[in-house]
């Protein structure tokens, strides 16, 4: 069996039980790799050579004393707006395209502290404003499942290395469904965290009040397993929740969803939605019933606000988030400029894409004098309502499932002229960052033209156990993540 | 809302963004476009409602202190476009006189 297509858990065990090295693992990915990722195009930095020669260290530091810890050689890949020690870490722009970050961030701390291989850091689109990776400064990432199509974004690159077996799991961030649809649309599974859930030290901020770090994976517990060993508090991040971090893969267990109810939002299943996304979303709510959930009509009224109160919230702070490209301290900076001012102004105007010029534009706008207060506040006070749909919600049932996105992956060009159609892509999973609560999306079928299809499921705060369970019992009844991409 | 070129002039000042006129044409033409789809919100009644700037509600977390290990001052300056000494160099601020 080739090592590359074990997954985390299955990969893990063997790595414990001592047959098969570290740097034999590293060699069977790199060898992948090399077969597809000219097609896939998943990568923005690869690491293999450092991976080769962190692999052989830790098979010597084990020689004879198999004490490992959960993720020792377990070979990740990085979305690349996650800070790596020593490596390059450019966000998909031109604006970073140089910078190696002097620290790790919290979340590849740990990770190093239990010995895990870094074999790359994934594509995105430029500083997470996308949903299809065509907003990279170095191109776009494609789908595994069909090559002309997107492997949605912003962590397509992550979503896609996973699908295309070129890691055993990857790190992704999710600001409005940056992890979720992307994890849909290459059919592997994706988790974003509750606010606060995971350290957001050294995760280069979008928009501060929604970005969460999270697995993209091939199975549940993968993501379990892999959920684990990122959360917690952190001093480094005020945000981070002091809440003690359960043992996830535990809360899997139990595989019968009796007393669960299930919610299905009404909201969800209106004009828009693409009549095979529909129908595989309907078929999964009912093999939930089968397992034993009550499922339950429910409402989220405010559901057609989100897409509004997010374009303003997130541009609002990312605005300010990226007034620090100024080319001074790091990063591009322009030539022969005359003075100060001059320098600023240039070096954003070369150094960053549409998308996000258009996002500071909007950001700045909307908090501009005078405006503040019918766009930022009014948003914000949405926002509220957002929030009050969800606890009214939660007060009926214990998981909201809907799906993760309106349509199957896209084909690459078919939205990136219209800046408004590309967010409305983002309805279903936009409101669940504005509530900050955690959400996963699994595989849940394939539409005609064989591509995958994501069901999302949405907890409350801080039960990303409950989700979990869910998902795992759905995912063991149905295996639709035991078929694997076409590219070899 | 309908953006003109001028609004795009005077927010790319603000955010500190050089803007060529095509891009300014374009903004405009966008811009317009989403705040429209922006203006939708009015529907929701929103008197008396609290506005939501973070959903854990903190407020001012406080640590202690102390002195902890912190980047060396090379480490810090390593990606500096333009360094001397132990400084960013830029392009001069103030005027002759």
């Amino acid at each position: 069996m080739s090592l590359h297509k074990l997954t985390l858990v299955e990969l893990q065990k063997k790595f414990n039980a001592g047959e098969v090295t570290a740097a034999e693992i590293v060699r069977a990915y790199s060898h992948r790799i090399s077969q597809v990722e000219p097609k896939v195009k998943a990568f923005v930095t690869h690491t293999q050579e450092s991976a080769s020669i962190q692999a052989e260290s830790l098979d010597r530091k084990l020689k004879g004393w198999r004490k490992t810890l959960p993720l020792s050689g377990m070979p990740l890949a990085i979305k690349d707006n996650i800070c790596t020690d020593g490596v390059l870490t450019t966000c998909s722009s031109r604006m970073l395209q140089n910078f190696v970050p002097p620290y790790d961030a919290t979340v590849i701390a740990k990770l190093r502290a239990q010995d895990y291989v870094l074999l790359g850091k994934t594509n995105l689109d430029e500083f997470a404003m996308g949903s299809s990776t065509e907003n990279s400064a170095v191109g776009p990432s494609r789908n595994p499942w069909n090559l002309q199509c997107v492997p949605g974004g912003s962590s397509g690159g992550s979503a896609a290395a996973v699908a295309a077996e070129e890691c055993v799991a990857a790190l992704g961030s999710d600001t409005g469904g940056s992890i979720r649809q992307p994890a849909a649309f290459c059919g592997v599974v994706g988790l974003k965290p509750t606010y606060g859930r995971v350290s957001r030290y050294g995760l280069v901020a979008f928009a501060s009040s929604l970005d969460q770090i999270g697995p993209i994976t091939r199975t549940v517990a993968d993501a379990a397993f892999l959920l684990g060993a990122i959360a917690g508090h952190d001093p480094l991040d005020s945000t981070s929740i002091d809440r003690p971090v359960p043992d996830y893969r535990q809360s899997l267990q139990k595989r019968d969803l009796k007393t669960l109810r299930v919610g299905v939002p009404v909201e969800f299943f209106t004009e828009g939605i693409n009549p095979e996304v529909e129908e595989s979303v309907r078929s999964a709510i009912k093999e939930l019933k089968r397992l034993g959930a009550e499922i339950k009509e429910i409402q989220l009224p405010r559901t057609d606000a989100a897409v509004a109160v997010y374009y303003v919230i997130a541009t609002a702070e990312a605005s300010s988030n990226l007034a620090r490209f100024d080319g001074v301290k790091f990063g591009f900076r322009a030539k022969e400029t005359k003075d100060l001012l001059e320098l600023y102004m240039k070096t954003r105007q070369e150094g960053f894409g549409p998308e996000v010029k258009r996002r500071i534009m909007l950001g700045t706008y909307v908090l501009s004098a005078g405006y503040y207060d019918a766009y930022y506040g009014k948003a914000q006070a949405v926002r509220t309502l957002i929030c009050q749909d969800f606890e009214a919600a939660f007060k009926e049932v214990d998981l909201i499932v809907t799906p993760t996105a309106p349509t199957p992956a896209f084909k690459l060009g078919e939205k990136s002229e219209d800046p408004l159609q590309m967010y409305l892509s983002d309805i279903f999973t936009i409101s669940v960052n504005l509530a900050g609560l955690p959400a996963i999306s699994i595989p849940c079928g394939f539409s005609n033209a064989g591509l995958p299809i994501g069901l999302q499921l949405i907890g409350r705060a801080f039960e990303e156990e409950t989700v979990l369970r869910a998902a795992h019992a759905y995912e063991q009844s149905t295996l639709w993540h035991q078929k694997k991409p076409p590219i070899r | 809302m309908e953006i003109t070129q001028q609004d795009v002039e005077k927010v790319a000042q603000l955010a500190r963004l050089a803007v060529t006129p095509a891009e300014k044409d374009t903004f405009a033409r966008q811009l317009s476009q989403i705040l429209t789809h922006v203006d939708t919100l009015n529907r929701y009644e929103t008197t008396g409602v609290e506005p939501t700037a973070t959903v854990m509600g903190h407020v001012n977390v406080f640590r202690d202190d102390v002195m902890r290990p912190s980047l060396s001052s090379d480490n810090a300056l390593a990606n500096a476009p333009e360094r001397e000494a132990e400084g960013f160099v830029v392009p001069k601020i103030l005027e002759e006189r």
